[in-house]
């Protein structure tokens, strides 16, 4: 069956090229069938794949299959090769399985958008760009699907492109993203560079096999170096500080777009990056701490941003920032299991809680802002239904997904030795409880604050649209259950999957504390959720009004996160604003202008002028041409009979 | 009789064509003074083919001929055209070809 690894991503290539070619003369129904049936086929044969994977002992579980030779150039040789390790596996699994429910989602969603044939073509090339990453058995084939699935943020984001604001978005994606690209870049040299290869399996058994020429570095050696360009790239890509700008203004694009660069695809690639490296993160403690702490200050950033956004999906974009800084602080606390386990739950809902927030702005005629919304949950139940249970799963409420895995980082943390971490963490925990329930309250609960014309179209969406939200709900409750903690008695059956993809070298003990410090954790960590949630539900619809009055009482600090830190405005005065500036003022009024044209005008008006001195000579009149051929004939026959005489 | 007569009659035949090529106006004088360039030239092959001995001097002079006429043919259809048009032979007024 593991022959067959190559069909998964070309299931949606294929699907990409033909929609990409012929859409516009398909019927929508042929282009719904091509798109959603890639998806499918490719996520069925991703099952069947894994299970012939858990089928196989856990020392056999790496399959390298290589197809051709992409680059060679002395040294240098790039195959394009695919490797599928439990670590891909997982990742092929989220990927084609949240990917392919987003697909359905859309079918509802994008029904009467223009340009329907177009959403779904870029839709598989995303699914394909982010296989091609997932697969990739080498550093430059990683990298092919790493710029693919950035090309493709940029086409979906700027998908309304006749609105200014969504193209502004999608280049700003794209430009954030090139600049950790360039890390990614230079990190993969450095690869090469280091060990004249770049292959994952040959570098990572190359830092394995020689711990003499690569021991854990103590300061900045040549693999703190790598680790930490790689995680530049990985900070453009999963929206870290100080590159996670790009993800809230993405949300200019469609609903399911959002979900599905939220959830399964894009940023997740960063995580999925850093794990997949874990060997050469887990000889590099200083990288690590730079992970670590990077992702707790972006999860706690993004939490408080999120606190007071009006937008029910820029709320929802700081808390995949805000996630996205968890997983790094599980990678970075050298739980990479931990980071993937996160990764994948919160696949589950965060994706549910985009596709709901679709649902709901499908149900309001298109209207995003909460504050004009409220009490939908009469009229639209199965969207408040899930979207509840995933507001419950990403605050930590046991026994739903979100708990198992946040609560499997906040351990490591602490259990690591990194007690601060574990301290924002917490707090971090407990912010995105409340604003989880702020959204849902506003949402949901309340007096209905939106006008006559929008409560006449007031609808619960179609099937094609409610279905996807149930069967991420179930994955959102149940998806924990894989990698239930051994304080419950058993083992860890998702991190003892994952093992052999990663290095254990600074793994902390766990074993070493005893659960009974474990369960108390867990239990403050539940504890504080709750406090978040409850204290939502005192200011958001116990006490209408309540959340004005405090506003209100802290309109230094609400201004200061309601405008989001100013970091926009900060970027733009001291990145943007000096290079347009400089490029007006500079490179275009002054170089162009003055170098540029100047030569180019230059050299035209030199030869103008120095043709107005001979323009004379063609006058026309034949008699003085026959002059001058005469002038000439004398001309040469005296020089020949002086010069040879 | 010496070469050097024949020669100092060509060249004088052939300036008095160039002059006449420079100064004249007329377009039918114009064609009639390189009819006079092109047989001076022609005098010159004869006398040359006499002295050397050799055939290929009255060679060239066949195919100058063939070309003269050919030449008095178009440019006299030339001539024509620019009196229907202009009303007028002087080469002068037709300057139309010019920067």
């Amino acid at each position: 069956m593991t022959d067959f690894l190559w069909l998964i991503p070309l299931f949606p290539l294929a699907g990409s090229a033909v929609n990409g070619l012929f859409g516009r003369r398909l019927p929508k129904s042929a282009i719904t069938l091509i798109a959603c049936g890639a998806a499918a086929l490719s996520f069925l044969l991703s099952c069947s794949i894994f299970l012939s994977l858990l089928s196989l002992p856990p020392q056999q579980r790496h399959i390298i299959q290589s197809y051709f030779t992409w680059i060679e150039s002395g040294d240098f040789v790039a195959r394009a090769e695919f490797l599928l390790d439990p670590l891909s596996a997982v990742m092929l699994l989220v990927v084609t399985g949240v990917g392919f429910v987003i697909h359905i989602y859309s079918i509802g969603y994008m029904h009467s958008e223009n340009g329907y044939y177009r959403f779904f073509c870029y839709m598989n090339l995303f699914l394909f760009s982010m296989l091609i990453l997932v697969l990739s058995a080498n550093f430059l084939l990683m990298f092919v699907g790493w710029e693919g699935v950035g090309l493709c943020s940029y086409l979906l984001i700027g998908y309304y492109f006749e609105r200014k604001s969504a193209g502004d978005a999608g280049k700003k994606a794209f430009i954030v993203n090139r600049i950790g690209d360039v890390g990614f870049v230079l990190g993969i040299l450095l690869v090469f560079v280091t060990f004249r290869n770049i292959d994952f399996g040959h570098v990572f058994q190359s830092i394995a096999s020689d711990p003499a020429d690569f021991p854990v570095e103590a300061g900045v050696g040549i693999l703190t170096a790598i680790a930490l360009l790689l995680f530049v790239g990985a900070t453009g890509k999963s929206a870290q500080i100080p590159l996670y700008v790009w993800l809230p203004d993405a949300m200019e694009g469609p609903t399911p777009v959002s979900a599905l660069i939220h959830a399964a695809t894009m940023v997740t690639a960063g995580v999925y990056m850093v794990v997949r490296c874990s060997p050469i993160f887990s000889r590099a403690p200083i990288a690590l701490e730079v992970v670590a702490v990077v992702g707790i200050a972006t999860a706690f950033l993004a939490a408080t941003i999120g606190l007071a956004q009006r937008d029910i999906k820029r709320v929802l974009a700081y808390s995949t920032v805000s996630q996205l800084g968890y997983m790094f602080v599980g990678a970075g606390v050298g739980a990479f299991a931990a980071g993937i386990f996160h990764l994948m739950t919160h696949a589950f809902f965060k994706a549910l809680l985009f596709l709901g927030a679709g649902s709901v702005i499908h149900a309001m005629s298109g209207e995003q802002d909460m504050t004009r919304m409220g009490g939908l949950r009469r009229h639209t139940p199965i969207t408040f239904l899930t979207m509840a249970t995933a507001a419950l799963a990403i605050s930590g409420i046991p026994p739903l997904a979100g708990f198992f895995s946040k609560d499997e980082i906040l351990w490591r943390a602490w259990s690591g030795g990194h007690s601060a971490l574990w301290l924002i963490g917490l707090a971090t925990a407990g912010l995105t409880a409340f604003y989880m329930f702020r959204l849902v309250f506003l949402t949901f609960y309340g007096s209905e604050r939106f006008s006559e014309d929008v409560r006449r179209h007031l609808h619960e969406s179609p099937r094609s649209m409610t279905i996807p939200l149930v069967v991420l709900m179930i994955l959102s409750v149940v998806g924990g259950f894989v990698g239930l903690p051994p304080w419950l008695g058993v083992t860890n059956q998702f991190e003892h999957f994952l093992e052999p993809s990663l290095a254990l070298a600074v793994q902390s003990h766990p074993a070493a504390q005893s659960h009974s410090t474990e369960v108390l954790l867990a239990g403050l960590s539940v504890l504080v959720a709750l406090t978040g949630i409850y204290a939502a539900y005192r200011i958001y619809v116990a006490r209408p009004g309540a959340a004005q009055a405090l506003a209100a009482r802290m309109q230094g600090l609400y201004r200061l996160v309601f405008h989001k830190y100013y970091v926009d405005e900060m970027y733009d005065a001291v990145l943007v604003n000096p290079a347009v500036g400089g490029s007006r003022e500079v490179l275009w009024k002054a170089v162009d202008v003055g170098i540029v044209d100047g030569a180019v005008n230059g050299v035209g008006s030199l030869m103008r002028s120095a043709a107005r001195l001979l323009k004379g000579l063609q006058n026309g009149l034949v008699r003085s041409y026959a002059s001058w051929i005469l002038l000439g004939a004398v001309a040469v026959i005296l020089y020949l009979t002086l010069a040879h005489n | 009789m010496d070469i050097n007569h024949y020669l100092i009659l060509s060249a004088l035949l052939f300036a008095t064509g160039a002059v006449g090529v420079i100064f004249k106006r007329n377009v039918i004088s114009l064609l009639l003074c390189i009819e006079i360039m092109l047989n001076a030239a022609n005098l010159s092959f004869i006398a040359f083919s006499r002295f050397l001995g050799q055939v290929h001097g009255q060679i060239f002079v066949f195919f100058v001929m063939v070309v003269a006429a050919a030449e008095a043919a178009v440019g006299l259809a030339i001539a024509i055209v620019l009196f229907r048009n202009r009303e007028t032979l002087s080469v002068d007024d037709a300057d139309l070809m010019k920067w």
